[in-house]
């Protein structure tokens, strides 16, 4: 099938780039035969994402949850496991977060930061390690697992909402306010201090700058730690990493550990940073948008930066869109699925042309 | 169409044969599998191919059932030209093929196996019924009894073997193509499987019989014809020849390699096997009661036609496979399966393994050449300074020095293993394995798509490490390597060892012999 | 609980089981070709769509039965292309899919009848019939008879009857027809079908359409039968349960249709109680609701008889030997 080989920098530059263009030329399309104008459309979003300090609080608020999900997604990706189940995690994240603030007195959002993130992180890791477990010993496929471990996750969000955490006399599913000391430093109180005005509306939080040190992070355990040696080692060939000694196993559970943990950090950014409250849908897509983030990033933290970003814009400009054009948000949500059909089922359909452009080049 | 006087004779002294290949050529890249193969098979005749491995064989046999096209040259089947693009083609031309590795659906009934893809109809019941009844048939006729409502993978490899020539019979071909059918069976299946094969040929059936056993050839073929290097070097009626000759006829006249080497100093035993015996997932017996014992300062070459057992033994050696029986290291036993028998102990224990199928095995090919150094090697405690962190510079660093010291090229660590020439990829293997000094070194086809030039090199560095006092165990299917390697060397044949000569007594028929089942 | 209610849960057991045995039955024929099919949701609710909207326009609710088949089998295709022409990863493209449907729909139905993402209600001739059964009229006040018969089976739409028909019609294809046969063989080992002389490639792209008109079905019956019309996200995940019914029933149709009743059953109470007490013990609504996931898992986990999919699903065929 494959017309030829690409070099490494075309492989993770032009092939997502063409695919994300593949998928922005479709949803122009799309927009086009819905009688609206595209040109207008990118106009607008680029304006309401980009134009002021307001659309770009916005844009990074978005980009800090892909973050966390895309990193989750691409560490499981980087040892050939497909982890659907970042909804689920980042859900009972978020549980661990609402169980910090509200039970334990914080004097200060500082500790009550570093003690959510460790919540968040082994509710999610927890979460995941079933579905991990269960494939490293007992062969269930963990696509399938972590599809039903989603719905278990927000079964029991809803009975922990409804039941335990749910206010007395509201009919709101959802905990208590946090108390006042656990609120995130948002980014406008941040850049103030060093005086650059910032609006101070939008969510984003210090939780942006957790975000891009996880990528650091994972970039770090993935390329400089014997962990990360292995896991590579295993998502590129099982039968190499079993005559190096690689316990196929064992990283299967490691892996889902991290990727889980990292999923469910997402909730520090949203349920701590921004809802000061766990609510049912806390989430709302984002553990999805991560596979989607992955793919385009090429599994790499520095591409999962970049892709968060690109749909951190994509998610503050299509609800400009809403807003001023008769587009719904679910735009966001077709741009989305082509950018995941493109980058990851129709790579081989994608790479063709640009394998036949570099073997007409080579054949010169 | 009318046919002209001089073209019908032709038509009719043409279809004495079943098959006629004119000029089959077959590249893949740079390699030529098959170059100008003619062939002529009699109708109703037992027909073998023998050859040693990469000889063109099974390149053979895929075009004329339709896998591959020939880049040239022409198939006539009953001296009409066919056409054979695809496995449909090869079914209605009268050809049937049993593959080496079974194309059955495990968990469907014999009787579903046989109809599949010649049904009767859109409704099974007749099919199945008509089919029965065939079964039924053929079963008294020629000895080929299963049981029609088993499900295959209840069934034995023998049963199943013949589940596949049922399919072919029930396809009506005419032709029917074995490719190394006897691979699995036990020799009682084989006998089994002749008097079948002796049955169709007596029925008019004409067979074709890929193997590498001479004592099959001489008990069963009419005619036997001898493939190496991707030609067809000669045709023989098999009662006008010899294993003797055949065997020469195969292995050819090859330039020796020569390797500048001095008399081996063994000294004390490094390695001591007493019966080992491995059983595969399917329930095949792969080793059949291996005991053989290497000393330090020598190399044991163990020669075989690939698929005799030779890669399990290395598997096991290396702690990839689980296996009954004793083994000791250094007059210590160690266990063969459960925990303690995994790579990473081995390694441990001073145990290298150059794996024979690099590209899967020894290295991981999106890697850079410094990745691939530290493979298997990643606990080393100089990789890793802290408990956290894998030191790259020091693997770069070390990486290079043994690249340089292998004379890899280019010797920059940070090439990925992918760009480097089969030689060069070898050579990185052969520099993270070699350079450790390890009391026992497993090597498997080291110099398998290596070229001339880097076979020198990795030759000399095998006798090297041997001087300095490592034991190595060497697979390899060529023979000339074993010979000019090997201080003693023990053939290997269907999960045995068949014998142990030294070098300077044997010769590469001998060897070709024993390598075939005649010992 | 008394009869009445009884006779209510079960009746409308039937109907919300309708759309996952139709799902279910469609994933099965993928799977069991080989071709792994994680995108029934989406399927569904493309055709749910399309049925609400072209039998709102049309005013005839089997023009919206055809639209959404015609739909879902687009989507059927697009998944066979990425999977057995490109050799893409199937798991990934069944997301894509998800998503895909889960965006245009709103998309186009905002732009037809700007409703926020909805079409308008159907009635009339633009919604399914419900049929009663001969003689259910007259058994009505038989003992027993006339619950079951009446109260249950009789007075559903046409395609609540032809999903439970499809559940013989399936195993007859599957098992007793050649068509059936050729497409188990290609979900167990492509090879074997490939040597026989029969194009892989054709059977798959033939268990993917089979699959399409069936998920088209799912969502027409679930936008004009079991409810009025279109909203947003409307299938709510019974695409999964519909997979989880047919990992649940180890990919056999009988079976499936057990699985589906049960998940049906589950729905159908938790739809009725809010909090159900059985032996003393309060099970809560969410209980009920995740247990058919739970249940998949326990099953796929192997700890009761283990759920083995067909050996050559989720892998793309290339021909080697």
């Amino acid at each position: 099938m494959s017309a030829g080989r690409i070099p490494n920098w075309a492989d993770v530059t032009l092939v997502p780039l063409f695919s994300v263009a593949l998928a922005f030329a479709l949803s122009a399309v799309l927009i086009w035969a819905i009688g609206e104008s595209p040109w207008d459309a990118v106009k607008l979003m680029v304006q309401g994402a980009f134009g002021s300090s307001y659309g770009w609080g916005y844009t990074l608020f978005y980009a800090t949850n892909f973050i966390f999900t895309g990193l989750a997604v691409a560490v499981a990706f980087q040892a050939r496991l497909f982890n659907i189940g970042g909804e689920g995690q980042a859900l009972l994240g978020g549980l661990g977060v609402a169980l910090v603030c509200l039970y334990i007195p914080w004097p200060h959002w500082s500790l009550a930061l570093i003690a959510a993130s460790l919540g968040a992180a082994l509710f999610g890791a927890a979460w995941a390690i079933i579905p991990g477990y269960l494939q490293a010993r007992r062969g269930s496929h963990i696509v399938i697992t972590t599809i039903m471990f989603n719905f278990i996750a927000a079964s029991l969000l809803g009975y922990i909402l409804v039941n335990v955490l749910r206010v007395r006399g509201s009919q709101d599913p959802a905990s208590p306010r946090f108390p006042a000391e656990v609120a995130l430093p948002k980014l406008h109180e941040m850049l103030a201090l060093v005086g650059i005005p910032f609006s101070r509306v939008p969510p984003v939080n210090i939780s942006l700058l957790l975000a891009i040190f996880m990528c650091f992070a994972v970039w770090f355990m993935l390329w400089r730690t014997r962990l990360g040696y292995q896991i590579r080692a295993f998502g590129e060939s099982e039968p190499a990493a079993e005559y190096a000694g690689i316990s196929p196993a064992r990283i299967t559970i490691y892996v889902m550990l991290i990727s889980g943990a990292l999923a469910g950090l997402m909730a520090v950014n949203s349920v701590m940073g921004e809802q000061q409250r766990l609510v049912l849908n806390a989430v709302e897509g984002a553990g999805f948008i991560g596979i989607a983030v992955a793919l385009m990033g090429r599994n790499h933290p520095f591409g999962v930066f970049l892709a968060a970003i690109l749909f951190g814009f994509l998610y503050q400009g299509g609800a400009e869109l809403a807003l001023w054009m008769s587009i719904p948000r679910e735009l966001i949500v077709v741009i989305q699925a082509l950018v995941i059909l493109f980058t990851g089922a129709l790579d081989n359909m994608v790479r063709m042309p640009i394998a036949r452009l570099f073997a007409l080049r080579g054949g010169r | 169409m009318a046919l002209t006087e001089p073209q019908m004779r032709q038509e009719t002294a043409a279809s004495d044969h079943a098959i006629e290949l004119r000029g089959i050529s077959k590249a893949f890249g740079p390699v030529q599998a098959n170059k100008d193969i003619s062939i002529r098979v009699r109708r109703g005749t037992i027909h073998g191919i023998v050859g040693e491995n990469g000889a063109g064989k099974s390149t053979l046999m895929s075009i004329l059932y339709g896998f591959y096209r020939a880049d040239r040259g022409e198939i006539l089947i009953n001296g009409q030209p066919t056409e054979i693009p695809d496995s449909l083609a090869a079914i209605r031309a009268g050809i049937g093929m049993v593959f080496q590795h079974f194309k059955l659906v495990e968990n469907f009934s014999v009787l579903e196996n046989v109809i599949l893809g010649a049904e009767a109809g859109g409704f099974l019941r007749p099919s199945l019924a008509r089919a029965r009844g065939l079964l039924q048939d053929l079963a008294r006729e020629f000895e080929l009894n299963v049981n029609p409502d088993a499900l295959i993978e209840d069934l034995s490899v023998g049963h199943q073997q013949r589940v596949e020539i049922l399919k072919a019979l029930y396809r009506e071909a005419d032709i029917l193509i074995l490719d190394e059918p006897t691979g699995v069976l036990t020799p009682s299946e084989a006998d089994h499987l002749f008097r079948i094969l002796r049955g169709l040929k007596d029925q008019g059936k004409t067979i074709i019989l890929i193997t590498h056993k001479l004592r099959e050839i001489m008990e069963v073929t009419d005619e036997v014809s001898v493939m190496r290097r991707g030609e067809m070097v000669a045709t023989r009626v098999t009662a006008q020849t010899s294993p003797t000759e055949l065997a020469e006829l195969m292995v050819g006249r090859k330039v020796l390699l020569r390797v500048e080497k001095t008399p081996a100093q063994p000294g004390d035993p490094v390695l001591q096997l007493e019966n080992l015996r491995v059983v595969d997932s399917q329930g095949v017996e792969k080793l059949r009661g291996i005991s053989l014992d290497i000393r330090a300062g020598e190399i044991l070459g163990i020669a075989g036609v690939a698929g005799n057992g030779q890669s399990e033994l290395l598997e096991v050696l290396a702690g990839l496979r689980p296996a009954e029986g004793k083994a000791r290291l250094r007059g210590t036993p160690f266990p063969l399966s459960g925990s303690g028998a995994d790579a990473q102990t081995r390694r441990a224990q001073r145990i290298a393994h150059v794996p024979e199928d690099r590209q899967r095995r020894g290295l991981v090919m999106n890697f850079h050449a410094w990745e691939n150094i530290a493979f298997g090697y990643h606990h080393d405690p100089a990789y890793n300074p802290s408990a956290w962190r894998m030191d790259n510079d020091a693997i770069r660093e070390d990486a290079r020095g043994k690249m340089e010291r292998f004379d890899v090229r280019p010797p920059d660590p940070l090439l990925k293993a992918s760009g480097f020439s089969g030689g060069n990829q070898q050579k990185i293997v052969l520099a993270r394995e070699m350079e450790r000094n390890p009391d026992l070194l497993l090597v498997g086809q080291p110099t398998r798509g290596v070229d001339i030039g880097a076979i020198e090199f990795i030759h000399q560095q095998l006798i090297h490490l041997r001087d300095a006092g490592s034991a190595i165990l060497l697979v390899s299917v060529e023979l000339d390597e074993i010979l000019s390697l090997s201080d003693r060397i023990v053939v290997m044949f269907d999960g045995r060892i068949m014998g142990e000569r030294l070098p300077e007594a044997t010769n590469a028929q001998e060897l070709g012999l024993m390598m075939a089942g005649m010992a | 609980m008394d009869i009445a209610t009884l006779v209510q849960v079960l009746d409308s057991t039937l109907r919300l089981a309708t759309p996952l045995l139709f799902a279910c039955l469609a994933g099965l024929i993928s799977e069991r070709a080989g071709v792994f099919d994680i995108g029934l949701e989406g399927k569904m609710l493309v055709a749910a769509f399309m049925a609400a909207a072209i039998a709102f326009v049309s005013g005839n609710v089997w023009i919206g039965v055809a639209a959404a088949v015609a739909a879902s089998v687009a989507m059927a295709l697009l998944h066979g292309v990425a999977s057995i022409t490109f050799r893409g990863n199937q798991l990934i493209s069944g997301v894509a899919i998800n998503f895909l449907a889960a965006g245009i729909t709103v998309v186009i139905a905002q732009n037809w009848f700007r409703q926020g993402g909805r079409t308008p209600s159907l009635s009339g001739d633009a919604r399914m019939r419900r049929i009663d059964l001969p003689f259910a009229e007259s058994v009505r006040d038989v003992p027993f008879l006339g619950p079951v018969y009446h109260g249950i089976l009789s007075g559903h739409a046409l395609l609540v009857y032809v999903a439970f028909l499809c559940v013989p019609l399936t195993w007859f294809v599957l098992f007793r027809t050649r068509f059936g046969l050729r497409l188990r063989a290609v979900g167990e080992n492509p090879a074997a079908v490939d040597t026989a002389g029969v194009s892989v490639v054709r059977l798959r792209y033939g268990a993917v359409a089979i699959c399409g008109v069936l998920c088209g079905l799912a969502g027409a019956y679930l936008a004009t039968g079991l409810s009025a019309g279109f909203v947003k996200d409307m299938t709510a995940g019974r695409g999964f349960i519909a997979l989880a019914a047919m990992i649940f029933a180890k990919w056999r149709p009988w079976h499936a249709m057990g699985a589906v009743l049960l998940f049906g059953l589950l729905e159908a109470v938790a739809n009725r109680f809010q909090n159900m007490e059985i032996l003393g013990l309060a099970v809560p609504v969410q209980a009920m609701q995740a247990l058919p996931y739970i249940l998949t898992v326990v099953i796929l986990a192997g700890f009761v008889g283990k759920a083995i999919p067909p050996r050559a699903g989720g892998s793309p065929y290339v021909k080697e030997h």
